[in-house]
């Protein structure tokens, strides 16, 4: 790939779409929040008083902030202008129109539990985990506030808290059900854990559904997981998702979360990793669909030791959006990150990337390397990427660098000058260009399907 | 095999090549020589397929068809084969992975079977040892991080997989030392039959004691102003350039 190297940000139109009226946007806020209030007396009665009074704080607070703006740093480049216009509604149940064989095409071959959402609902009848391992939980969060009330206590809501991400908070004050994860201390799964999301919306107007997770891994423990967000041919909704991972001292948790939502839907994802003493975190983000998508991975470091890896691949072609923001804190000393995104973008795909590496004054010796590339494979398709490193402490390693480029012409004449037909060619540098991401996939079922999703979605990928 | 006539190229608007006439049949090696910028490179690459290389006049047949009206990779499924003076490095593409693509695009056009993944390393291994080159390249990406020499030896490996009907070796001994040049010789010589030929492009008499031309032709201007056997190389190596431009094209053609 022809690269050109750039530590800067590049700049590009702030918005294409029309932006919001005020009013509207004041509007669809108090739709929220009637709905809330609607549905608040309902969803308390089941509720532990800390977790209402959490939801009640988090509705207010988002309130406060209201939908994002494009005048704010954070989403400076990504307009919700289409999201806050035509969600109307939150996802009615959808339980009893889901085809089980959509849902096994969906099931990676091999996990060892399988549980399914549909449109935030536990879906017990989808669902797998007569295979989980002794002492493994996956369950609804409804089921668990009252099995696992203290581990609920301890960590629900702690994580993705106070952020002033207003879609977060939104996903908050809607929390009903989710899924619950838990993995006890020493405890080693040979095999994979998938949560599946599935949105169904059948009818207008376009909906919405707040997927949450909580994933708690004890002590010493061994696990991969992976997050399956997806919907029905090319409907349309909103998935508003957050998960919040808790890794105790030692474990080892790699975390895949795979979109594969339609072509006309909203996504907003975001990860919030606390890791302790010695754990080792590895998230893979591989967004694959949606038209306006926006995730945030947000890793806490609080422990020494730590090691974690950030992967994302991200597929945009058409007019969709695509917009990565990571947070890594450094909180404490000698922890490393690694953090590599990889973009390829066709059509007149937008993308963003924000990278944002925080070190505390105690993190000393931290050894911090952010990479982020894309590649523009049409004149029109665009990213605007920033690094962002605050940096308080003197004894550390930061790296960083971004490239943006299009294939090489001249590596595709070499390969036609050997025999390879232009698409041959292309579509193998395409390959080569998100191969490393690609190869850090451990489970080899899922490395499979994304290179068949590649090979898919490259004959469309034409400039 | 090859007839050129009268082909004009022009590259990024100016007029490289004036009107080259060239015939080059099955079991002959033709050498092509000239000074920096006579317009050998392009030659080469207009007959490769490069698309920054515009013929505007004349033709060129190869066994009966244009070959200017084929794309670059039809033309290599087709037996033309172009050695990179400047062979591109190509991260995260495998070596032996590309090779294995390339050689079956090449059998699929004659209508063999895919190469079964056993019989595909013996004749990777073996044609490595040919070009004495290390067996852990073939794993590593595409040229890269590759030496000069490495780069160069490989483009004579790709060829002798590849096995084509006509070879362009386009400046394939610069850069090379003379024990390397001795080894990429030894594998053109090997590749030598009767119903194959070369166009071995140099800017130097060196490489042409190893690799015996039949016919040796100067190039100058973007024209061929001499052309003649193996000696012209040697009368070349000792008078330069120079005294072509006094004496008038010789042509023979």
């Amino acid at each position: 790939m022809h690269e050109e190297t750039l530590t800067r940000t590049v700049e590009g139109p702030e918005t294409s779409q029309t932006p919001v009226r005020a009013s509207e946007r004041t509007r669809a806020v108090a739709r929220y929040v009637s709905e809330f209030e609607r549905l608040d007396p309902r969803v308390s009665r089941d509720q532990p008083s800390w977790l209402a009074e959490a939801r009640r704080a988090a509705i207010a607070r988002f309130g406060e902030l209201g939908f994002p703006t494009t005048r704010q740093e954070a989403w400076r480049f990504t307009s919700v202008a289409p999201l806050v216009e035509r969600v109307t509604a939150l996802a009615a149940d959808g339980l009893n129109s889901v085809d089980r064989k959509f849902v096994e095409s969906l099931t990676l071959e091999g996990v060892t539990g399988l549980v399914v959402f549909v449109n935030g609902r536990f879906a017990p009848k989808l669902s797998v985990l007569d295979r989980l391992p002794a002492g493994v939980v996956v369950a609804s969060l409804k089921a668990a506030l009252r099995s696992h009330s203290d581990t609920l206590e301890r960590h629900l809501t702690r994580g993705a808290n106070g952020h002033d991400h207003p879609f977060t908070e939104l996903n908050t004050a809607f929390l009903d059900d989710g899924a619950f994860v838990s993995i006890p201390a020493h405890a080693v799964l040979q095999a994979p854990l998938q949560l599946l999301f599935l949105s169904n919306n059948q009818s207008e107007p376009t909906s919405v559904s707040h997927p949450r997770t909580l994933i708690v891994a004890g002590e010493h423990c061994q696990a991969q997981i992976i997050e399956r967000y997806a919907g029905a041919g090319d409907q349309s909704y909103f998935t508003n998702a957050v998960t919040e991972v808790v890794t105790e001292r030692e474990a080892v948790v790699d975390h895949y979360r795979l979109q594969n939502e339609s072509a006309h839907a909203f996504h907003v994802g975001s990860l919030h990793l606390t890791a302790h003493r010695a754990s080792t975190f590895s998230s893979h983000s591989l967004t694959l669909g949606g038209s306006l998508v926006r995730n945030d991975v947000v890793a806490t470091l609080a422990g020494e030791g730590i090691d974690c890896t950030l992967n994302g691949l991200y597929l945009g072609g058409g007019t969709a959006l695509v917009d990565n923001h990571t947070t890594i804190d450094h909180a404490t000393a000698h922890c490393g990150s690694h953090e590599v995104y990889k973009g390829i973008l066709w059509g007149r795909a937008r993308a963003v990337f924000n990278g944002k590496i925080i070190v505390r004054p105690d993190a000393q010796k931290t050894d911090a390397k952010q990479t982020n590339k894309a590649l523009l494979l049409s004149d029109d398709a665009q990213i605007n990427t920033k690094p962002e490193l605050e940096i308080f402490a003197n004894d550390v390693k930061c790296t960083h660098g971004a490239a943006i480029g299009q294939l090489d012409d001249d590596a595709i004449f070499y390969l036609r000058s050997r025999g390879l037909r232009y698409d041959e060619a292309r579509a193998m540098l395409i390959r080569a260009f998100a191969g490393d991401i690609i190869q850090r996939i451990k489970i080899p079922a899922l490395r499979a399907e994304l290179e068949a999703t590649l090979a898919a979605e490259l004959p469309q990928a034409v400039p | 095999m090859l007839e050129i006539r009268n082909l004009q190229v022009r590259v990024a608007g100016k007029d490289i090549l004036r009107g080259i006439d060239l015939t080059v049949n099955a079991g002959e090696v033709h050498a092509i020589m000239g000074p920096n910028g006579s317009g050998k490179s392009t030659l080469a690459r207009v007959l490769a397929g490069h698309p920054e290389y515009e013929a505007v006049g004349g033709d060129v047949l190869y066994n009966g068809k244009s070959l200017l009206g084929m794309d670059p990779d039809e033309r290599a499924r087709e037996g033309v084969f172009m050695a990179f003076q400047y062979p591109v490095e190509i991260p995260g593409v495998n070596n032996a992975y590309f090779l294995k693509a390339a050689l079956n695009a090449v059998r699929k056009h004659q209508g063999l079977p895919d190469v079964d993944a056993m019989e595909f390393m013996t004749l990777v291994r073996e044609r490595a040892k040919l070009l004495d080159l290390d067996a852990s390249l073939l794993s590593r990406p595409v040229n890269e991080g590759f030496s000069g020499g490495e780069k160069k030896r490989n483009e004579i490996f790709q060829m002798a997989v590849l096995e084509p009907r006509l070879a362009i070796l386009d400046e394939t001994d610069s850069g090379l030392d003379i024990d390397a040049l001795k080894i990429v010789a030894n594998g053109v010589n090997s590749l030598r039959a009767s119903d194959r030929a070369f166009i071995v492009i140099t800017h130097y008499q060196r490489l042409l004691t190893y690799i015996v031309p039949e016919f040796v032709h100067v190039l100058q201007g973007g024209r061929i102003v001499q052309s003649g056997d193996k000696e012209l190389a040697l009368h070349l190596e000792e008078k330069g350039y120079g005294w072509l431009e006094r004496e008038p094209a010789g042509a023979n053609r």
